[in-house]
């Protein structure tokens, strides 16, 4: 419980948020137009995959990235042709796209890699290094030095795309549709803007944010893909919007509420606090979940969902 | 889509679900063909091993009784208009349930006594971890697919902490609770066979199967044949027609997510109490969410529910014996296509249904052309 272990947290809590963000804001974008979005673990898992596969392969960052987004986008689009452009059940859209990221990774991976589902490790010049060098003197600034300055560049992108979606979604010609569409589809309609264009617009963009979360996953905190490694964070993220009420400030600060947690519930381990004992691990590990049910149960303020959302838009003639 | 092309009622209920398959199925065969497999090698090894010997066969049913339960539990919320996703959080708190009613009194009561008290238990804890996320959809208005997908998070983290600091058992070093007495223990299939005269392989097949069957029955009577199932039924159709005929929705919304709840703690009358005989990690193992695929692709009627949960169990033991078989295919493509099953026949059939009619009608006037020029050749 020193200067160095707050240091620690607050840093590591940075990076853990990092996935949160760049996938509570895919699913932010997707659920304020309409499309329920439980498909953010698939596509950040099988994008994770892909930057794996292809950084091992090529060798090139560049060329790992964009198939991560590829890959993501084209799963974003698999959920909109099932619900956008026709009337399926977007949960269950969701839930396919998440079972089938789960076992085609593994089937892919044992394929061309046959290193039990894995990807090889990816070498340090694939890899997205942090901005500063490690013994750069402005990291030991005292306790923010670290926190603030010790990351990759994709951290810096998932803070800054922060504002850059609320801008965009509350500041725009576009986000206003948007927010409009996930409200009141048949209005939009009306006013001869395209509800299907604007969802599947929505959709794309949030698969591009979840290839991101997938890339920052393999290229910047491992260096490898394993099997399920997203581990129920695409589903945390989406607590995480829910709990920041579908606003992006809202969900920067759930999503670095949970990574905190995340943080603590790895260092906290076995060590006794001051008056209160030992933490949980698990209990810490289930916060995130039973606060977000809260929420939504209106015990701790109120959450409410886009009126529009889940359910399926059809065209009138 | 148009309503030229509408499919009549025997392609809708057989032809459609078997069309949306055989996609799923292609898709997998050309994964599995991408990956260097033969995918018709693939089938015939993994039909072998589902079928082909007493063992299989066990190991098959033995799937097929958890996935029963699992599919008739989202089946019965979603006739009630709920999708419950939380059923692999309900079958985990049901096992725990099962788990501390068998410990507690297992040494002292008879399995006479001591078997229903386990389903009891097992039952009122899936009830209690599903009615949770019921009463949030129908007093607090928050959605059941969120809620349930968050206690499914929940019931995971409570059973790691009960089994590390709580049950585990003394002096073990596996994370596993401490063994049932005999008396809280389902009677194998082997040793029921036995009873019989009948020798049959070891396996983890056991007395669970006949309450699958149990609860099939009861299901399909409740549902069509009791006026608590109708007034859930027509909840689940329309919420507010239903209220208009005096039927209030919430009390059926409690209702559904409690069977529901019952019908997941089930799986741990097979697990917990038939094949492990204590509680172990992650003893559900995804069955929860197969559980969605059974349900969506046996139409959520209790029969459809049998042959889907057949296939699946069938799907696992075979893609368990053909992974031993052909290097390079793991039980993983099994997962894949679960997943591209519950795409195709969940979510895509929309896409699908129209372009089947429309083939359907054209098949029809061909029919017709070719008999008319035979009439006027």
């Amino acid at each position: 419980m020193d200067e160095a272990f707050f240091a620690a947290t607050l840093a590591s809590t940075v990076r853990m948020a990092t996935p949160l963000i760049f996938c509570a804001l895919a699913g932010l974008l997707s659920e304020r137009s309409g499309v329920v979005d439980i498909a953010l673990e698939g596509k950040m898992l099988f994008a994770a995959f892909a930057a794996g596969a292809v950084g091992a392969a090529t060798g090139s960052t560049a060329l790992a990235m964009l198939a991560a987004i590829g890959v993501a986008v084209a799963l974003a689009w698999l959920h909109g042709l099932a619900c956008v452009s026709h009337a399926g059940d977007q949960v269950v859209s969701g839930l396919a796209i998440n079972i089938i990221a789960v076992g085609m990774t593994v089937v892919l991976g044992v394929a061309w890699f046959a290193q039990g589902g894995q990807t090889p490790a990816l070498d340090n010049a694939v890899r997205l290094q942090a901005l500063l060098p490690p013994n750069s003197a402005l990291l030991r600034l005292p306790v923010l030095g670290e926190m603030l300055l010790s990351h990759g560049i994709l951290v810096y992108l998932a803070y800054a795309l922060v504002p850059g979606v609320w801008w965009l979604v509350f500041r725009t010609r576009f986000g206003l549709r948007l927010r409009a569409v996930g409200e009141n589809p048949h209005m939009v309609e009306a006013a001869g803007v395209s509800v299907q264009r604007l969802r599947y617009t929505a959709l794309t963009l949030g698969g591009v944010l979840c290839g991101l979360a997938g890339s920052y996953l393999v290229l910047s905190q491992t260096a490898n893909f394993s099997q399920n490694m997203t581990a129920g964070r695409g589903f945390m993220a989406l607590a995480a919007l829910i709990f920041g009420r579908w606003r992006p400030f809202g969900a920067l600060g759930a999503c670095l509420l949970f990574g905190l947690l995340d943080a603590l519930a790895i260092r906290l381990q076995g060590v006794a606090l001051p008056g209160i004992g030992e933490v949980s691990v698990q209990l810490m590990q289930a916060l995130p979940y039973a606060m977000t049910v809260l929420l939504l149960a209106g015990f701790i303020g109120k959450s409410s969902a886009p009126a529009a959302l889940g359910k399926p838009y059809r065209k009138e003639r | 889509m148009n309503s030229d092309a509408t499919l009549p009622r025997w392609a809708d209920l057989f032809l459609l679900p078997l069309v949306c398959l055989a996609t799923a199925l292609l898709v997998a065969a050309g994964v599995v063909a991408l990956v260097g497999q033969d995918p018709w090698d693939v089938l015939l090894a993994l039909i072998a091993g589902a079928f082909g010997t007493a063992r299989g066969l066990s190991y098959t049913l033995y799937y097929t009784t958890t996935f029963v339960f699992t599919g008739l539990s989202v089946a019965v919320a979603l006739h009630g208009g709920l999708f419950n996703i939380g059923t692999e959080g309900q079958a985990t708190l049901g096992g725990l349930g099962i788990a501390l009613v068998g410990l507690w009194l297992g040494p002292v009561l008879p399995a006479a006594v001591m078997l229903p008290l386990l389903v009891v238990g097992g039952a009122v804890f899936g009830m209690v971890w599903a009615a949770v996320p019921g009463y949030l959809q129908a007093y607090r208005g928050s959605h059941v697919v969120i809620t349930t997908i968050m206690f499914n998070f929940i019931a995971s983290s409570l059973l790691t902490y009960l089994l590390v600091n709580v049950m585990r058992a003394k002096g073990g070093m596996a994370m596993e609770s401490a063994s049932l007495a005999a008396s809280a223990r389902l009677p194998s299939a082997t040793a029921m066979l036995a009873w019989f005269g009948i020798e049959w392989p070891e396996s983890p097949l056991n007395a669970s199967l006949l309450l699958a069957v149990l609860a099939v029955l009861m299901v399909y009577f409740f549902l069509w044949r009791t006026r608590a199932g109708y007034r859930l039924r027509a909840v689940g159709s329309s919420a507010t027609a239903a209220e208009y005929a005096g039927i209030p929705a919430r009390r059926q919304v409690m209702l559904a997510m409690a069977l529901s709840g019952a019908l997941a703690g089930m799986v741990g009358m097979n697990e917990v109490s038939g094949v492990s005989g204590k509680l172990v990690l992650e003893f559900v193992g995804g069955a929860g969410f197969t559980g969605i695929a059974v349900a969506l692709m046996g139409r959520n009627h209790p029969f459809g529910i049998v042959l889907a949960a057949v296939l699946f169990g069938a799907l696992f033991q075979g893609g368990t014996e053909v992974a031993f078989d052909v290097p390079g295919f793991t039980r993983d493509m099994v997962v894949m296509l679960q997943g591209l099953i519950v795409l195709f026949s969940g979510a895509m059939t929309y896409v699908i249904a129209p372009v089947l009619a429309r083939s359907l009608l054209l098949l029809r006037r061909l029919f017709v052309r070719l008999g008319g020029g035979l009439r006027h050749g």
